[in-house]
């Protein structure tokens, strides 16, 4: 699998994401600057966690308005797969790339915990090889997590099986609606998520769980 | 010959922080009236927060060398080696003052100042840590204070992308009027690419990297350097307002310049701003400095000369750039959307030379700025010792279980999940151990080993006695790094103190330098930072003296840490350095009993040193399981914390019965309760007692309760409720 992350100003979470795409698929990673308009040739593309441009005016939405998201949002109809994690979630609904919208934690404060994730969906190639209904323990770090859209938008994400996560056993940390915490395109190509398996994939972490997303990815891209 | 525009009175002085007689020193060592902007020069360069006045004689009593310490306190921030050409570099800053004024801008430029601190010796941040102490939680500000800081502590950090693992949150009526923020910061660097504010070279550029300068900040540091009193809403605009994501892009500007060999010297822009970086830069490396103010960029319009050789405004950086790299180094400021300025220059002179509209505001001797800066011994009186009160002075509890209880569901025996849930602990990936523990612990990158931080200080001690309580500050750090298997290498200190005119808070001062400075000698961690804060007073009334102390250590291995939590049932549990007789001054006599009387417990430090070195050795063999140091509240409060993060209970049997409240909640020092696997009970048994190290094994794991023979039966869950419950209900302002 050949990756590529996006920076932007304020990214943060750009290092561990490339650690994990590293240590996972073995290839290096390739980084695009934000003011890039073509992408390098990759079969993933993924926008990290951060807080791009400061998550001035709202989270995500200066960067979903930077010059290297033309190229990804064509990308995207070619059928690239794109992941974004936490920051790049809110960046793929400023975008248009998913549906709804991720505002301010329902507590009003920024939150850093494990919470306890359900794996809802596996028809995604993210998920495919995960386990269906399996709960596991996955760290969340943010401040805009509370996912919403409207209700026409949730029957469609819910009856075609592109909520691929949710928060399970009352550990929703934001009040996102029906506990979602990620979400994938129709076509199952694009997945955003709030919680990080970038941070879960060593003995170090506490556990290996986030590996499966990347595996699973991983596996279908190289079959392909 | 400069005009002087502005008539100095002694009012104007007055405002200025500076006294009679310091005046005076100025027009003897410049020969004529200084200009309006030069006075302001003096007052940024010669207030306490800036020039040490106060506590220069004593800091230079500290110990501060040592074979790892690669650079010592006087730059940025201290550096020691970690082995394999790797060096950690760190500081401890408070911004109490602003903190209290503006608690969310407050904290958060607190956080990102120790950051750049950081940054600015060439090393990625990698952990950071924070201190805070607050007035009683009835207290009317005590919430709003609780809130905004903890949000501005992770509003910058968080942003910034730092994980904090560690710190302490207090709540004690001293702090009242006066709360205490202490932001810790650490990053990472290779030993030999440390970056050092000397500037070297005639007639090379001084670059001005950053935000913009605005008026923010004004004064900052003389504020910083005075007490509160009714007139401080007056001083919110002497506050700085952060601006994380440009900090962030800053960061990875200098680092990525760093690497390239333009960058000579740097220096950042933290108080007195451009005057105290330029100036500090100029007169380590013997040089002048030529500043033109008309090229430094402004977010304001018509800022005088005065406003921005004073302004605080944040995320700015100053540089002496090898010129043929000039454009190298545009290109890379250029990438991360920073301004940018050549606006000025080194000579010869050594003056400090300042160009405004074409004229020459002020002209000073550089040296002299800093090193004629006034110096004071300032009188003190010795504090006198307390008489250690036997236990039995001391009420026993009717009810043990409800008393345990009360200080693991107290203010300050509860719970901080509250607070760290609230900042970013994982990032970067290196997270070990987070905040809940002894320690927080990070691996090196691309590396096995661990690095460990704890910061820790006792004010309750310190103001029963001082020297007893500086030596337990620094004894407490390195046992809470010994206890999850560090090395501890090194200290920086953050000395938070009342009005040093007066001779008892200077003779707390002084007792508890001179109880830092024994401590950090006999357990080898010299101090290689810090930053003292005085003037910590509201109408007249100090705080309790609080010398914070963040200490740093070494993992060979990062998995061979160890933390609190009893992991497995039917392990032995031991306590190492004996059972606990002393009262005075703990948590159980001050806050069940209401008696902050007698003497804190003493320190012995070749005990701390012994036990501490056996602890650490005990789990590179892989002997424990868990371990736990014993601080506040005593053995029945460290019992109980070791139960909660997994929840598994045990069994205690039956303790001497002799004072049995100084048994459970004594803090006696130099203690600790550690887990043993059965197969190496008797080795590590034996071990200890070769050592002179008393053993007592005091009971079993397992179970879902704590039980105490013949004294109480609690269960985990009820221990946890209590624990978890304060700090929520608190802020939620039901209780």
């Amino acid at each position: 699998m050949k990756s590529a992350v996006l920076l932007f100003p304020g990214s943060n979470r750009d290092r561990d994401m490339i650690k994990a795409l590293e240590h996972i698929s073995g290839n290096p990673v390739a980084t695009v600057w934000h003011t890039e308009t073509t992408l390098p040739e990759a079969d993933l593309y993924v926008l990290p966690g951060g807080f791009s441009y400061g998550d001035y005016l709202r989270s995500g939405a200066i960067a979903a308005r930077s010059p290297i998201m033309g190229a990804l949002k064509s990308a995207a109809a070619q059928g690239k797969h794109v992941l974004g994690v936490c920051n790049g979630f809110q960046m793929l609904t400023e975008a248009g790339l998913l549906p709804g919208a991720l505002m301010r934690n329902a507590s009003l404060h920024f939150v850093c915990k494990n919470v306890e994730l359900q794996t809802t969906s596996t028809n995604s190639p993210f998920t495919q090889n995960m386990a269906s209904g399996a709960v596991w323990q996955c760290p969340v770090a943010h401040h805009d997590g509370n996912y919403f859209a409207d209700s026409e938008t949730l029957n469609r994400l819910e009856g075609e099986g592109c909520v691929a996560f949710r928060y399970a056993n009352g550990t929703n940390p934001n009040g996102s609606i029906n506990d979602i915490a990620g979400i994938t395109s129709e076509n199952g190509r694009i997945l955003g998520m709030m919680p990080h398996p970038e941070n879960l994939i060593e003995d170090l972490h506490g556990g290996l769980e986030g590996r499966a997303l990347f595996e699973s990815v991983m596996q279908t891209l190289d079959a392909a | 010959m400069l005009n002087n525009t502005v008539e100095i009175t002694p009012e104007l002085l007055d405002a200025h922080g500076l006294k009679p007689e310091e005046y005076q020193r100025i027009l003897e060592l410049i020969g004529r009236t200084p200009t309006f902007t030069e006075l302001g020069i003096f007052s940024a360069m010669w207030n306490e927060h800036c020039s040490y006045k106060s506590s220069k004689k004593w800091l230079r009593t500290l110990p501060t060398k040592g074979p790892r310490v690669i650079q010592g306190p006087g730059e940025n921030a201290g550096v020691v080696d970690i082995d394999d050409g790797q060096a950690v570099v760190f500081k401890m800053e408070s911004h109490n003052h602003p903190s209290y004024i503006e608690p969310y801008q407050g904290a958060a430029t607190g956080v990102g100042g120790i950051l750049r601190d950081v940054f600015t010796m060439g090393a990625r941040p990698v952990a950071a840590m924070n201190a805070l102490r607050f007035g009683e939680p009835e207290h009317q500000r005590t919430r709003h204070l609780v809130s905004g800081v903890v949000s501005g502590v992770g509003g910058y950090g968080n942003s910034f992308g730092v994980p904090t693992v560690g710190g302490e949150v207090e709540f004690h009526k001293s702090y009242n009027g006066n709360c205490l923020v202490n932001a810790f910061a650490a990053g990472l660097a290779d030993a030999d690419k440390i970056f050092l504010s000397e500037a070297k070279g005639v007639g090379l550029p001084v670059v001005y990297l950053g935000a913009k300068t605005g008026r923010d900040g004004v004064g900052g540091a003389t504020m910083a350097s005075a007490e509160f009193d009714e007139t401080i809403e007056e001083k919110r605009p002497t506050v700085q307002v952060g601006d994380p994501f440009t900090e962030k892009c800053l960061m990875e500007a200098c680092l990525e310049l760093m690497k390239t060999g333009a960058v000579i010297a740097i220096q950042d822009m933290g108080a007195a701003g451009l005057t105290c970086s330029a100036v500090e830069m100029g007169a380590k490396g013997n040089l002048g400095i030529e500043l033109d103010l008309d090229l430094v960029p402004t977010r304001e319009e018509n800022m005088s000369a005065y406003e921005m050789m004073l302004s605080e405004s944040q995320e700015r950086m100053l540089m002496v750039l090898e010129p043929s790299k000039e454009e190298e180094a545009a290109k890379i400021f250029t990438k991360w959307g920073l301004d940018f300025a050549i606006c000025g220059k080194t000579t010869d002179t050594l003056r400090f030379i300042i160009k405004h509209h074409g004229e020459v505001v002020a002209d000073l001797p550089i040296k002299e700025l800093g090193d004629e800066a006034p110096e004071y011994d300032r009188p003190w009186v010795q504090w006198p010792e307390p008489e250690v009160s036997p236990a039995s002075d001391f009420a026993a509890p009717n009810d043990y279980a409800a008393t345990l209880l009360q200080l693991l569901g107290g203010a300050n025996g509860s719970s901080r999940r509250w607070v760290y849930e609230q900042y970013d602990t994982l990032i970067q990936g290196n997270s070990a151990a987070t905040p809940g523990g002894d320690a927080g612990v990070i691996r090196v990158e691309g590396t096995n080993k661990g690095l460990a931080f704890s910061v820790d200080v006792n004010p309750r001690y310190c103001y029963a006695n001082p020297y007893e309580g500086g030596k337990q500050a620094v004894a407490e750090t390195y046992r809470n790094l010994c206890a999850v298997g560090a090395l501890p290498l090194a200290v920086t200190d953050n000395l938070n103190f009342g009005n040093p005119e007066k001779p008892e808070i200077m003779g707390q001062f002084v007792g508890c330098l001179k109880g830092i400075g024994e401590a950090c000698e006999a357990l080898e961690t010299p101090i290689v930072s810090g930053n003292v804060s005085l003037y910590n007073e509201t109408f007249g009334e100090g705080i309790l003296p609080t010398p914070a102390i963040g200490a740093v250590g070494l993992l060979k291995d990062v998995t061979q840490r160890v933390g609190i939590a009893f992991t497995a049932a039917d392990e032995t549990i031991i306590l190492l350095g004996g059972h606990g007789t002393h009262l005075g001054q703990s948590q159980y006599a001050s806050e069940v009993l209401g008696n902050e009387a007698g003497a804190p417990p003493p320190v012995n430090l070749d005990k701390e040193k012994r036990i501490g070195t056996f602890v650490r050795e005990a789990i590179s063999k892989g002997r424990l399981t868990s371990v736990h140091d014993l601080s506040s509240g005593g053995l029945a409060v460290a019992l109980a914390e070791m139960t909660l993060p997994k929840g598994m209970g045990a069994s205690i049997n039956a303790l001497p019965e002799e004072n049995q409240h100084a048994v459970l909640f004594g803090e006696d020092q130099g203690r600790y309760l550690v887990t043993v696997k059965p197969t190496d009970l008797a080795a590590f048994v034996e071990d200890a007692i070769d050592l002179g190290i008393q053993v007592d094994e005091l009971g079993q794991t397992g179970g879902s309760d704590l039980t105490f023979a013949g004294i109480a039966t609690i269960s985990v869950s009820q221990l946890k409720s209590a624990h978890e419950g304060w700090f929520p209900t608190f802020m939620a302002g039901t209780c």
